[in-house]
Formats: C-alpha cells, sequence, structure tokens
C-alpha cells in the first residue's frame, strides 16, 4: 500500500500526479475463502478490515453486487455522533465515534472528521423535560451531553429562527459529534483491507446459499461458486432478500429516506441541528453546502427514489427555523431505501443459520456505526459469539421481547 | 408522488391517504409459540416486488382498502376492498 503523506503529496506533485497506484487492487475471485463478507458498503468494507487487521484471517472476500459505497454509504448525511438514551446504545456508539476519532490515522486517509457539535431542539417546555432526561442519560453513560438554553443556542446558530411558528424552549448538544466524509470512509476502509489481503469483488452478486445441515458450504454467486467457512451478510435494504436465500425471515421494513443539498455558501452554520418535533436536521457541509434531511417516506419501498410530499414537509419545517435559507436554490434530491426494525436499534450477531452472521436494521443512522459495527463484526465472527457491546442486539431479542427501543436512534421521533 | 385509485373515489393524490401497513397480518392462536408469536408481532414479509397494503382515504371518503403495489417501481397492481383477499396473497399460501 502506498502511504499518503504531505511529503509524499508534495513529492507526486512535483512530477505531474502520474506515479499514484490504485487505492486497492482488483482481484479475480478465488473458489474459496476463510470469511465471505457480502456487501460492499461501510460496515462489509470495516468487517473485512478488522478481520484482516485484528484477526489476522487471511482468506477474506468481500463480494458487493455494484460498486462499493453506492448504496446508503454514500446517500447518508455523514453525522456521526453517541447521544443514546440506553446504556447499551450508548456504550457501541461512543466506541464507534472514538474510532472515528482516530480514523484518519488509522487508516491513513483522511476521513475530514469535524466535531462542531450535533444540538437537538426542543420547541416546547415539555420537550425540553425530555431533552434534560435525555441529557442527565447520556451523562450517566459517560458521554458527553450539555443542556442549552434558548439563549445559548442563538449564539452557536445565530441564523436560526428562535421566535417562529416552532419557537426554541432550549436544547441538547453533544459537542464531539460531528460530520466527516462518507466516501472517505468507504474508500479507506477498502484500501486498508485491500493492502492487508481482502478481495474486493465488485459485480458480484450472491444469488443463492448452498447448506448442508444448518450450515452454508458454499455461496452462489454471478460469477460462480465460492466455498467458505463463515459468512456475513451486511447489506443493509437487500436484509430480507438474502435472508430468504438463507431460509429465515428479519422483523425488517425496507422504506425510503430522502435527503438533499442547497447550493453552495459561505459558512453559517457550524453544528448540525436537529429538531425532532417538526422531523428535520440540518448541517452545512465542508463544501458549503446547507444538507437536509427529514422523515422516512411511510410506505415499504426499494426504489431509492423520495416522495416529493415528504420532501415538500421537510424544507417547510427547515425554512420556519432558517428563514435565510428560503432564497438557496435546492440542487440536489436524493433517496436510500434503509432496513427500518421495530426498535430502531440494529440487528447484529448469529442467525438461525450456524456459520452465517448478520449485520443490519440499521434503519435512519448506520453512517455512524460504521467502525464499531464493522470491529464488533470481525470479533463475532471469529469468535463465533457476539461481541460484548453487540449482546443486545441480536435477532432473539424479539422472542425475548428485549427491544432496545431507542427514540434517539436517528435523533427524531419516530 | 403516488397517484392512489381509491376504490370508492377513484384515483387521488397520494398526499390524501394514510398508510396502515401490511395487509392479511393474521394473529396467531391464543396458544401460539414464542417464535409464531413473535413472527405475528415482528416479523414481516418485506417483499421486492408485489406486496399487500392497506390504505386509508383520509381526506376523502375515510374508508380503508387493500392495494396491491411493486415496491421496486411504486406501480399500483390492483385495489380490492378489506375482506377480499388479492391472487399473489392466496398463491402465497
Amino acid at each position: 500500500m502506498q502511504r499518503y503523506s504531505s511529503l509524499n503529496l508534495a513529492w507526486k506533485a512535483l512530477r505531474s500526479n502520474t506515479g499514484w497506484s490504485s487505492a486497492w487492487r482488483t482481484p479475480n475471485l478465488r473458489r474459496s475463502y476463510d470469511v465471505v463478507v457480502i456487501g460492499g458498503g461501510g460496515h462489509g468494507l470495516a468487517t473485512a478490515y478488522f478481520l484482516a487487521k485484528k484477526h489476522g484471517v487471511r482468506r477474506v472476500a468481500l463480494l458487493e453486487r455494484g460498486h462499493i459505497g453506492q448504496g446508503n454509504s454514500g446517500r447518508n448525511t455523514q453525522v456521526t455522533r453517541s447521544n443514546y438514551f440506553y446504556p447499551v446504545s450508548s456504550s457501541f456508539f461512543d466506541h464507534s465515534l472514538k474510532l472515528y476519532e482516530g480514523l484518519s490515522r488509522e487508516l491513513n486517509f483522511n476521513v475530514m472528521l469535524r466535531q462542531l457539535g450535533q444540538i437537538n431542539i426542543a420547541h416546547s417546555l415539555h420537550e425540553l423535560e425530555i431533552i434534560r432526561r435525555w441529557a442527565n442519560a447520556i451523562q450517566m453513560n459517560g458521554v458527553d451531553a450539555e443542556v442549552l438554553s434558548e439563549a445559548d443556542i442563538r449564539k452557536l446558530v445565530p441564523i436560526l429562527n428562535t421566535k417562529s411558528r416552532f419557537p426554541i424552549f432550549g436544547g441538547l448538544i453533544q459537542r464531539r459529534a460531528g460530520i466527516s466524509r462518507h466516501d472517505a470512509v468507504v474508500w479507506g476502509f477498502a484500501r486498508g483491507a485491500s493492502a492487508r489481503g481482502v478481495d474486493i469483488v465488485q459485480g458480484c452478486e450472491v444469488t443463492g446459499f448452498r447448506q448442508s445441515g444448518d450450515r452454508v458450504t458454499s455461496v452462489e454467486t454471478s460469477q460462480g461458486v465460492i466455498n467458505c467457512d463463515r459468512v456475513c451478510m451486511s447489506v443493509s435494504n437487500q436484509s430480507s432478500v438474502l435472508a430468504g436465500l438463507a431460509g429465515f425471515t428479519l422483523p425488517i421494513t425496507t422504506m425510503t429516506l430522502q435527503a438533499m443539498v442547497t447550493e453552495p455558501i459561505k459558512p453559517v452554520l457550524d453544528p448540525c441541528v436537529i429538531s425532532g418535533a417538526i422531523h428535520a436536521y440540518v448541517s452545512q457541509s465542508d463544501r458549503g453546502e446547507i444538507v437536509i434531511g427529514g422523515a422516512a417516506d411511510v410506505y415499504n419501498s426499494y426504489r431509492q427514489r423520495g416522495t416529493l410530499a415528504v420532501a415538500r414537509g421537510v424544507l417547510a419545517a427547515v425554512l420556519e427555523l432558517f428563514p435565510s435559507f428560503s432564497r438557496l436554490k435546492v440542487m440536489r434530491q436524493w433517496a436510500g431505501a434503509v432496513d427500518i426494525t421495530p426498535d430502531t436499534s440494529p440487528i447484529m450477531g448469529l442467525t438461525p443459520v450456524r456459520n452465517l452472521y448478520i449485520n443490519c436494521g440499521w434503519g435512519t443512522g448506520g453512517y455512524k456505526a460504521i467502525p464499531a459495527g464493522g470491529d464488533t463484526m470481525a470479533q463475532t465472527i471469529v469468535g463465533d459469539k457476539p461481541h460484548p457491546l453487540i449482546r443486545a442486539f441480536g435477532l432473539e431479542r424479539f422472542e425475548r421481547g428485549a427491544l432496545v427501543d431507542e427514540g434517539a436512534a436517528s435523533g427524531v421521533a419516530h | 408522488m403516488l397517484n392512489i385509485p381509491c376504490p370508492y373515489c377513484g384515483p387521488r393524490t397520494e398526499t390524501e391517504f394514510t398508510y396502515g401497513g401490511p395487509s392479511h397480518v393474521t394473529r396467531p392462536e391464543f396458544k401460539s409459540t414464542d417464535i409464531e408469536w413473535t413472527h405475528y408481532l415482528y416479523h414481516r414479509e418485506n417483499p421486492k416486488g408485489p406486496y399487500c397494503e392497506r390504505w386509508l382515504h383520509s381526506f376523502g371518503c375515510g374508508r380503508w382498502f387493500n392495494a396491491m403495489r411493486d415496491t421496486t417501481t411504486h406501480e399500483i397492481l390492483k385495489v380490492y376492498l378489506l375482506g377480499e383477499t388479492s391472487q399473489i396473497d392466496e398463491g402465497a399460501r
């Protein structure tokens, strides 16, 4: 692997930027692997990376139907935070945020993490009470959180209209929350995994599993059959389809989540601002675009195209909070198909198939969990038992009624 | 935006309707196992293709009905009344 450094950058620039090698290899698929990871999004790539790096698994294949990072890893709004309510969520997501904080160094790839905080705003005294309780819970979990007054919020976000149709009574900030570059996270993990021997095979679709007893013996793909010891699926919205191929069902509903960006403007907004009551969140990217997201569309869909009704509702709410944005043009609007679980917490760990491991159900908030998702899944696969941080997120929790009903999962009401 | 043909009022825009989730979910017997109950409560058919769902024409006639919609194209393949079954649904049983 060619290391990236300022010295290297300057040296290559002097030579007209020739001599850069590709960030990852394009290997041919072999006939047999120790672990096959299905899905080349952030979670799949991070799992493959940690399998090779931390656990020394030599023969790992990562299969991606299209191109890596083209699903939800390339469609999210790049927020990383760990302001969760329940201790099990907090400890998992804070592990992830800590990994994010060291990720550029770990991967030798600048993921452009910018920790300018995230503010959840309260529009009524009752909402402020709930936010206080939430802040207390976060602090008890050992994670940073501060309750803000309306004046504090006005100071941090001067362009926010605090006396609008949705008056602001206060809020909650996690200062360590932030925004990073999603493509860089995908590319960084892909480059690191490839350098450690992971075969990243794009354009390879999984079409079936060959099973013997309760184990998978091989994976059928569009490029032939691969024998393998263990399989991990991290395929987000396609999880129900793949689980069906393996012979079990999941408590997942695939729905559409939209986001949009405006034309770029000068910096006006440091933290990410979330309103649970009106179901919208806003941040400004490094390029200056205002990034806006909101509620998921209401019906099941694999189409990756949002409905105008929801986009209009989100924009109307955002313009009440930020009247100055009314003159901005929306440059792009897009949607991803997200895998929603009944309790809005992920499903990670073992499945009814002995050597098939699952990482899905991230719904509207999987990006922030990428490094921890990879780290914990890699250990789960190698040790054949759930990593301590994900024990509460197993598929069997629905049978036991031990839901992790995390209203904070996407920072907005569900 | 969907154009949903309400069986009572004819085609209307999506914003007049409220989504009611999957059709034909049957409650298991009282003596069901934990697994059957879990499936009833949480596991949903999540097909990539034709899907049977309920809609309420809340800003119209106020009546519930079923629709079969393709989840990959959003095309509404047919609408039918509550109490009726779709052919696909019967085929699956």
